[in-house]
């Protein structure tokens, strides 16, 4: 189990002053100078050496990812931090908004120094109105106190930072439809190639990355790589917020190592599963987006990115969603089918047409107003939506379908021949 | 240039292609929806998929994703084949049936496709989309249930038209393609998203129902109502032209037509003169062709030669207004006038009166001054090729005339004629932005020459783009913008007054006693003298045949063969789609069988005889469809006095696009259009 | 739509300063992007001045002037982000999320609750009284809140069937409570208290 002294985010749950007095005596801004006399190369590669991986669910590295800004540019450069958080199960970079604003702002600037950039925008959805609001409250409090904006904590680097508001829409939680909804236009993802490292916001090169991934690296580099890399397990390394929602005792976020095991997560910290571990009937542990895995698999199972994509699943934004044997299982997924319909940009073909008819299947599904054989029919049509799209959304919305009936065909079946039984039944023939 | 293999064959393609561009330089090619050459990429349906090797495991988009040294690409594999099958299914599951209710039947991108990547069933057992139809005006039928969302609409209206008025609102499922305010297009390029679209989303609207493709004849030919020579593809069913379509002709217009062009075919059907008409008792009746040329033989026997004279409309064949002009010679008249409009245009030099830069030179360009000239309405597909060089290099464009949303950024100068020597003598700020340019181009509209300073305007724009280094040995940036398709030609087979020849308003004003016009409609009939006995050789029963006092029937362009010299100098060829109406007959044969009655008979009787005598006369008609590019090298200026301008401000020659001519004043949809109110004719107002 | 595209709309001075303030934001040539903020400076003008938060046509083609786009590229973003409202709403906007960490919490009661107290059956209706808009919302992200309802900026957490009575209530009264956990929960904590972090960390 993660140590108080290990945790990062020591103002998680607000308790202190999420503003600059109390950022302060964590330790944020303490010799930001410093960490950025060690040059752009110095930072980077101890960021790379420390293994970070991206906490917006895709687990790329993140000191790789800035190492790929190029070194020499005549066009300004762009930090965007993905503040558009919106996958659900997730309420993670909302504390750190609200509640620990500083260590983000801070990360914005030792970032955005090592990957060359002008300027951070920071993309918070919509809906985060207050969080927003504290946002913009630090980053003003920040450039009052000379931290940030012409000659940054006196280091001869002007920086500034942004505040972008968003306005409703998952899918611009999608890199390059954040960096087009940035533009003024609608939230719909680029084609890659190119990428945003090379053409990115306004055209310039940039790097998208998550709130968590940028807040945590002042610690990062204050506290040393060998520091990280010793918490958590190899390869998943360093604390990350866990967010642990649904059928618990106590739902809650808590921040604790890669690699905790599922069952420790959710009993320590959250209370447990409703009616006890035995009452467990699935976990969708990493977001919306990821499979479920059922009680079997999650038994024994650590909480990291390589232990759960060797399950078929994914630790993705480490967002646990919990589901007790009361759980219409099928309902549960649907209403993730219906989700993905909403929020499907509509740009391309297979997300904007299947992501309504698997919704519309999985909606009869729940009834078991179906045919066996649509079973197949809808796995087959995950798969045509799966890895034909422009953007992850589209994998987004097969993957909970194909983990329902990974793990739970047999449920659908007796769904269907419970409804085929109750029509065809001689007493509601009687009755109509 | 990175070499690539796709299906075993290897190509090498300029860097930055991407592997459709490839695909079709081998020669493979790969079903699509929304990509289109002229448009930028979309990248949205998702059936150009193919398999690229030491990529992930999953299909790529050929249309947008670039090539690189040494890929190895397969359009044939079971990933490529089952991604395209999905998608169709896709494409097709929220796709009403009514394939045989739709007018895209038989030329439809999605039943084509659907033949070769669709299922024979349905696995869709859900309640199929509706989405409520828009008004796009009077020439855009949407059956919005049918869209499948490429955007090529919305692409062409925002970057080629340059009238960002389309656009997908809401999103997912929901989106819809339309201009969310339910108002007509104001693009005079709007019919082309009816090509564009490959679905029967948006088809033409008086087209509705009408004709199957499979039951037309096409055959090629060229536009008439404006001077770009947009290069056509006539359909028609019978005796009827049912509709007009682009034909791809990179050099004149690429694959877009006006929408006058397109839709004002109905004005062909109306008002027409169908029998010869002859004047008795101050009344037109009904006669044979042998009555009405005894009576004008009987009227020209008692005239001389000077007192006879010849006008050409705008709509003019070269072959027919070269027969009329060796009319009349023959009988002794040089007043010959193919400038309805009256304009100074100076024909001693063909630069002086053509479009020199030629149309796809614009391309080159790097900054454009425009005098007298609303190329946007005087001709809308040339003003799509000044729009993309704007948006392909920035160019400057710099505006003396009337302000006007030209559907690119301009600085509009001011309404001035003096403006024009003003950048001569570097006075002012858009001087320099000229001088600077490398080829900088100067257009004259008709606007800024049919008028009496006309000479003076068309000598001072030519100091200027010689001043400014406009005229160079490789570049010639000097261009004269025509609105009559008959124009240049007419200029060029020296349809101009002779030695003591006399002009279009002497000829009104009573120079002559015999007027005959072809097809001079845009004159103003009523300075014609009450004594002026007037034949109108046309096809339409306009402005001139209210006047005639003989009316000679002939075809329209769709009805006869004909050459056409476009604003460029460009001799291009149109051909007979159906016949003339009734009794009417090709120009030409007209005049010729008239000449017999004069004892002087025209020395051809066949179109080829003809033409050779067009070559004779002048050599740029044997270079069909050619147009060779030239710099200048003579920069002596045309005859008039550049410092004779007058302070009249310059009034665009077109104020309504719709309705220039017999035709298109007869369309019932062009009257509609005029009555649409759209902005260009708000501004106008 | 008449009354949608026909509404007569013109910035006020408040408004101007905002967008002002907004367009600086962004690199010159790039005042595009100030489209989403700038769509908010129009609902909340109108919630000033009409007390219903909505984004009419003429609102959207002032925007576009303002910024200098086409207003179809304003049209097309005010409607794929569902946030801005292309209609008149009630003067409490109570979004829903049912999305399924909600609905495990008992989003389906919430949603009862709030039909029963204001008497409004659909989505995207608003009651008689002119109080209230239902919209249902996807997930807000306040999961381990859930279930949460969001009346216009403010999220209520830990919601049931009791305290969205309590709190449409109170919102009829013109007094809406304070934001946050309706159960009085340290924000995301655990009930009961946090389980880490117990050192105080000025210490």
């Amino acid at each position: 189990m993660l140590q108080d002294k290990d945790r990062i985010f020591t103002n998680l749950y607000g308790i202190h002053d999420p503003l600059l007095a109390g950022a302060r005596s964590r330790g944020d801004w303490d010799n930001t100078a410093a960490i950025l006399a060690r040059g752009r190369d110095g930072i980077i590669d101890e960021m790379k050496k420390s293994g970070l991986r991206g906490r917006g669910g895709a687990g790329f590295p993140t000191g790789l990812k800035w190492s790929f800004m190029p070194k020499q540019s005549t066009l300004p450069g762009y930090l965007v931090v993905n503040a558009d958080e919106s996958e659900p199960g997730t309420c993670k970079d909302r504390e750190i908004l609200r509640h620990d604003p500083h260590k983000l702002v801070e990360g914005c600037l030792i970032a955005g120094f090592a990957m060359g950039a002008c300027a951070a925008y920071i993309y918070v959805r919509g809906e985060f109105y207050n969080e927003g609001r504290m946002l913009q409250a630090a980053v003003d409090e920040a450039y009052a106190a000379g931290l940030i904006g012409k000659n940054a904590c006196g280091s001869g680097y002007d920086y500034d930072v942004f505040v972008h508001r968003g306005a409703g829409a998952y899918i611009c939680g999608e890199e390059t439809a954040l960096i087009e909804s940035l533009e003024g236009k609608k939230g719909m993802p680029r084609m890659k190639p190119p990428f945003p490292a090379g053409v990115g916001l306004y055209g310039c090169p940039s790097t998208v990355n998550n709130v968590e991934s940028i807040a945590v690296a002042p610690t990062i580099l204050r506290r040393g790589a060998d520091w990280f890399l010793s918490i958590g397990r190899p390869n998943n390394a360093g604390p990350k917020l866990f967010c642990i929602s649904g059928h618990v005792n106590k739902p809650c976020n808590v921040e604790e190592e890669l690699g905790i095991p599922m069952r420790e997560l959710i009993e320590r910290h959250a209370g447990g599963v409703r009616g006890g571990w035995d009452n467990l009937l699935a976990v969708i542990p990493g977001g919306a987006s990821v499979p479920m895995i059922p009680k079997s698999i999650c038994d024994d199972i650590p909480m990291d990115f390589d232990s759960l994509r060797g399950v078929r699943s994914g630790l993705g934004t480490a967002a646990v969603i919990v589901m007790d044997k009361s759980t219409d299982l099928i309902k549960a997924i649907a209403r993730l089918s219906k989700f993905y319909m909403h929020e499907s940009c509509g740009q391309c073909t297979p997300c904007r047409e299947g992501t309504g008819w698997m919704w519309r299947t999985m909606n009869r599904m729940v009834e078991g107003k179906a045919d066996i054989g649509e079973i197949d029919t809808l796995e087959q049509v995950t798969k045509q939506v799966e890895g034909h799209t422009i953007c992850a959304l589209g994998d987004a919305a097969a993957w909970p379908i194909q983990g329902l009936i990974r793990h739970f065909r047999p449920v659908m079946e007796e769904r269907i021949a419970a409804y085929k039984a109750r029509i065809s039944s001689p007493s509601r023939m009687a009755a109509e | 240039m990175p070499k690539l293999t796709i299906d075993g064959i290897e190509v090498e393609v300029p860097a930055g292609s991407t592997i459709l561009q490839a695909a079709e330089a081998a020669g493979i090619e790969i079903p699509r929806f929304c990509y289109h050459e002229r448009l930028s990429i979309a990248g949205n349906c998702r059936m150009c998929l193919v398999e690229v090797e030491k990529t992930p495991p999953k299909p790529i988009a050929s249309c947008a994703y670039p090539v690189g040294e040494g890929m190895v690409v397969h359009t044939d594999t079971p990933m490529v084949r089952n991604g395209r099958r999905g998608v169709m299914e896709f494409l097709l599951i929220n796709h009403p049936l009514d394939c045989p209710i739709c007018d895209q039947g038989g030329e439809c991108d999605l039943q084509d496709q659907a033949v070769g990547f669709g299922s024979d069933h349905s696995r869709y057992h859900e309640h199929k989309r509706a989405v409520k139809d828009k008004d796009l005006g009077p020439l855009v039928k949407t059956v919005m249930t049918r869209c499948i969302h490429c955007t090529r609409c919305i692409r062409f209206i925002t970057e080629v038209a340059g009238v960002p008025e389309l656009g997908a609102t809401d999103r997912g499922e929901h989106m819809e393609v339309g201009t969310y305010v339910q108002k007509a297009l104001s693009s005079e390029l709007s019919g082309n998203i009816i090509d564009l679209c490959p679905v029967g989303a948006l088809t033409s609207k008086p087209y509705a129902f009408v004709a199957r493709p499979w039951e037309l004849a096409k055959v090629d030919s060229i536009d008439v109502l404006d001077a770009v020579g947009t290069n056509i593809r006539i359909d028609a069913r019978g005796p009827e032209v049912l509709r007009i379509l682009p034909r791809l002709n990179e050099d004149v217009n690429e694959e877009w037509l006006g929408d006058k062009s397109r839709f004002a075919i109905d004005g062909l059907k109306r008002s027409r003169l169908d029998k010869p008409w002859l004047k008795r008792d101050g009344k037109l009746k009904p006669v044979s062709w042998a009555e009405a040329f005894q009576a004008i033989a009987d009227k020209i026997r008692d005239v001389k030669g000077d007192r006879i004279g010849a006008i050409a409309g705008d709509l003019c064949d070269a072959e027919s207004m070269l027969a009329l002009k060796d009319l009349m010679a023959s009988v002794g008249s040089t007043n010959v006038d193919c400038r309805q409009d009256g304009a100074r245009l100076d024909v001693s030099r063909r630069d002086f009166y053509s479009f020199n830069t030629s149309i796809p030179g614009i391309e080159e360009a790097d900054a454009v001054l425009l005098i007298g000239t609303n190329p946007r309405r005087e001709a809308p597909v040339l003003n799509a090729r000044i729009r993309k060089a704007f948006v392909a290099n920035n160019m400057p464009v710099g505006v003396i005339g009337e302000a006007a949303d030209l559907t690119y950024k301009s600085t509009h100068l001011g309404n001035d004629p003096a403006l024009i020597n003003a950048l001569h003598d570097g006075a002012h700020a858009f001087a320099a932005t000229l001088r600077n340019a490398k080829k900088p181009m100067i257009i004259v509209g008709q606007g800024a020459l049919a008028r009496p300073d006309g000479s003076a305007v068309l000598a001072a724009a030519w100091r200027l783009a010689a001043s400014v280094g406009a005229l160079l040995s490789d570049w010639h940036g000097f261009n004269v913008l025509h609105t009559a398709a008959a124009r240049v030609g007419g200029l060029d087979l020296g349809f101009v007054p002779g030695p003591n020849g006399k002009s279009v308003a002497q000829m009104l004003d009573g120079g002559v006693d015999v007027l005959w016009l072809l097809g001079a409609d845009e004159v103003d009939t009523a300075r014609i003298g009450a004594n002026t006995f007037v034949v109108y050789q046309g096809h339409h029963g306009d402005a001139g045949a209210h006047r005639a006092d003989v009316i000679l029937p002939s075809a329209a362009y769709t009805e006869k063969s004909g050459t056409y010299v476009n604003t460029e100098g460009r001799v291009q060829r149109g051909f007979l789609a159906v016949s003339p109406p009734g009794d009417a007959r090709e120009d030409w044969t007209i005049i010729r069988a008239f000449s017999q009655l004069t004892g002087k008979t025209l020395p051809y009787d066949t179109i080829d005889a003809l033409r050779q005598r067009l070559e004779q006369t002048n050599i740029v008609f044997s270079r069909l469809g050619y147009l060779p590019r030239f710099g200048c090298t003579d920069l002596t200026g045309p005859s008039g006095d550049p410092l004779a301008l007058s302070d009249l401000p310059f009034e665009a020659l077109v104020q309504n696009y719709y309705q220039t001519c017999p035709i298109s004043r007869s369309s019932p949809t062009m009257a509609e259009c005029t009555a649409s109110k759209s902005p260009v004719l708000a501004a106008a107002e | 739509m008449a009354d949608v595209v026909s509404f007569a709309f013109a910035f006020d001075a408040e408004s101007e300063a905002e967008l002002t303030m907004l367009v600086a934001r962004y690199p010159a040539g790039k005042q595009a992007s100030a489209v989403i903020p700038g769509l908010y400076v129009v609902q909340h003008q109108m919630k000033r001045q009409t007390g219903s938060a909505w984004v009419p046509v003429k609102g959207m083609d002032a925007l576009a002037a303002r910024l200098d786009m086409a207003p179809i590229r304003v049209y097309e973003v005010a409607t794929f982000y569902y946030m801005f409202n292309m209609a008149p709403i009630g003067k409490y906007h109570l979004q829903l999320c049912t999305t399924t960490p909600c609905w495990l919490r008992g989003s389906d009661d919430v949603v009862a609750a709030c039909r029963e107290a204001t008497g409004i059956k659909g989505w995207k209706e608003t009651s008689s009284d002119g109080l209230f808009t239902m919209t249902e919302v996807e997930c807000v992200g306040g999961c381990v809140n859930a279930p949460i309802i969001q009346v216009d900026d403010d999220y209520y957490e830990d919601m049931d069937r009791e305290k969205t009575l309590a709190l449409i209530a109170a919102l009829r009264k013109g007094k809406p409570p304070p934001r946050g956990s309706m159960i009085g929960r340290q924000n995301s904590a655990p009930v009961g208290g946090p389980t880490t972090l117990h050192f105080a960390p000025e210490a």
